[in-house]
Parts: C-alpha cells; structure tokens; sequence
C-alpha cells in the first residue's frame, strides 16, 4: 500500500508522517509540493507544520500548489485523503472540506496531548475505533477553532460528519477542554462522502507508548484494512 | 496600459468570534478609551496592477479577493480605493 505524504515549503510533521506510515506496514512515497504525480499513492496525507509561513491566513496558499491539482483529483475520484493539522487548514481552504480553522480563541499556540471522543466509528478512518471511546491524541496549532455557518454545522452533525470532539478525560464536552474555541468542540470532521477527514490532533505522533499514547494506531489500521479489502 | 495601487480591507465577517479584536478592545479601555465599543481587526492589502482603467483594475482585485485574498466563509473584504500610481 502506498502512502503519499505531501511537503509544502514550511510543512513539518512530514518526516514524523513518513515515520508513521512505515510502521503501520505500508510503503511512504514523498511527494514535492512542485510535482504533478502522485506516484502511484493510493492514499494522500496533508501533514502539519506551516505551509508558506501561514502568510495571508493558513493553508491559503498552498492550496494552489500544483500537486494540490493532482490532490484534488484524487479526492474527486473517492480516493481517500487524511489531512493533519495545516493540512486540515490547506482541504479547507481547497473546499475538500467544508468551513475554516481561525485563530484559537485564547490567541495562544497549544502543545498538549487532548482527550478526543471518537463521535462516529462508520467511518474509513474510524471503524476500529468504539463510538464513544475516548483517545488521547496531540495537539500542536495556533489556528485550531473550527468555524463553519450554522446550515454547514447542523449538515455536519446531522450526517454524521463530525468524527472526533474535544472532551475530557471522562468523555464529557466543556468548554475547558476545548483548546481552541471551534464551534461544537469539533476536532475533526469527513467529507460527504467520506473519505477525506481533517483533524487538528495528530494521530501520527500517537504511535508509541514512549511518547505517551498509541491511540492513533487504530485510526491508520482502519484505512489500510478497508482500502485493501 | 496604466497602473494602479488597488487598496482594499479585509475584515472578519460580523458575528463571528474575533478574539484578537476583543484582545485590542480590551486593552484601550484599560488605557483609558471607555468609549470603545467593539474593534475588529483586519487586513489592508494593496495590490499594484496594471489596467486599461480604475474599473477594470477593481474588478481585476475584487477576482483576487474572491480566489485568494478573502476567505469567502469567515471574510467579508471591501475596496478601499483605486488610484493610477
């Protein structure tokens, strides 16, 4: 199965992705912002970091990368795309997703590892998860608040678009445990039809117990199972 | 062919959570501006473009505002001024 992970001048979880997709089994492709070809990827990851400085607003710019043509095309033909972080802020910006991530509500970056409550377990992403588990995932963004007008919220809601909330510990929303301020403590959300999510946690630097939770192994399981079955 | 400096604001769209506008309003009322009601803060971008006239060199960075430099769902944008530079 091959992973292609997507680095845009300023990306810095890439390394950390490609990491992740050898030890979950399948084969990382490294894919330059510049090329026109994905390789061959069955499966694309925007990772996170801060593609063109965030200059103008987060993922603006590159969402006119060139390979986001190829990216978008592959989207548009059902295949699936995991967009971590700065690479839900660039789908966003691209329209793969819908609504915007906007300053965090304290107007302070966060670095913390967040209780997620997995929202919807149909999902390709989700679907060896339980609905209702609690995660432990990373955090790490200064533009995390999840911000979408009122019609695009109840859709989301409505159709089981939103996959992963803020809780805490215990598994119950507040607003303390909210890190950023986003709109019905959405973590992240998939398309219509479901095959591309974007999230602010980073589920691929939950992969070892050394660096405190192996939550995220369950979320990469479940898309190899269901695109090699 | 002439050119134009094409000025334009971009501000956050009204009823949405502003923080930082929040953060400076807060902050000129401590310094003694009880008279502030609300401040929202935006971005002011001036593009230099050259155009047969001002109509067109609008209409050229109201398409750049609507493709890139506005984000049509948190963003309402307004041109602030078109003068030959």
């Amino acid at each position: 199965m091959r992973i292609g992970v997507v680095t845009f001048p300023g990306s810095n979880c890439d390394e950390d992705t490609v990491l992740a997709v050898a030890k979950v089994g399948a084969t990382p492709v490294r894919l330059w912002h510049k090329a026109h070809d994905l390789e061959g990827s069955e499966i694309i990851v925007l990772p996170g970091g801060f593609s063109y400085g965030d200059y103008l607003r987060s993922g603006a710019i590159a969402r006119f990368s060139p390979i986001m043509q190829e990216v978008m095309a592959h989207a548009n033909a059902g295949r699936p795309v995991i967009a971590i972080c700065n690479g839900f802020q660039i789908a966003c910006e691209a329209g793969l997703l819908p609504g915007a991530l906007l300053r965090n509500d304290s107007l302070k970056f966060v670095s913390d590892m967040v209780p997620l409550r997995v929202e919807n377990a149909d999902t390709m992403f989700t679907h060896k998860y339980a609905k209702g588990q609690v995660l432990r995932i990373p955090v790490a963004h200064g533009d995390g608040r999840f911000t979408a007008d009122a019609d695009v919220l109840a859709r989301l809601e409505g159709e089981g678009q939103v996959v992963f909330r803020y809780v805490n510990a215990g598994g119950t929303a507040d607003a303390q445990s909210n890190p950023n301020g986003s709109m019905h403590d959405i973590a992240g959300i998939v398309s219509a039809q479901g095959h591309v999510i974007g999230m602010m946690p980073h589920p691929e630097r939950a992969l070892d117990r050394m660096l405190g939770s192996t939550d995220g192994l369950p979320f990469f399981e479940s898309l190899l199972a269901r695109v090699a079955a | 062919m002439t050119r134009y400096r094409v000025a334009v604001h971009i501000v956050p769209r009204r009823g949405l959570l502003d923080p930082q506008g929040k953060a400076v309003a807060d902050a000129l009322r401590s310094l003694g501006f009880p008279g502030v009601e609300d401040v929202h803060v935006g971005r002011h971008i001036v593009a230099e473009v050259q155009a047969a006239d001002a109509a067109s060199a609008e209409q050229s960075v109201r398409a750049m505002c609507a493709k890139l430099l506005a984000n049509p769902v948190t963003e309402d944008f307004e041109i602030a001024g078109v003068n030959a530079a």
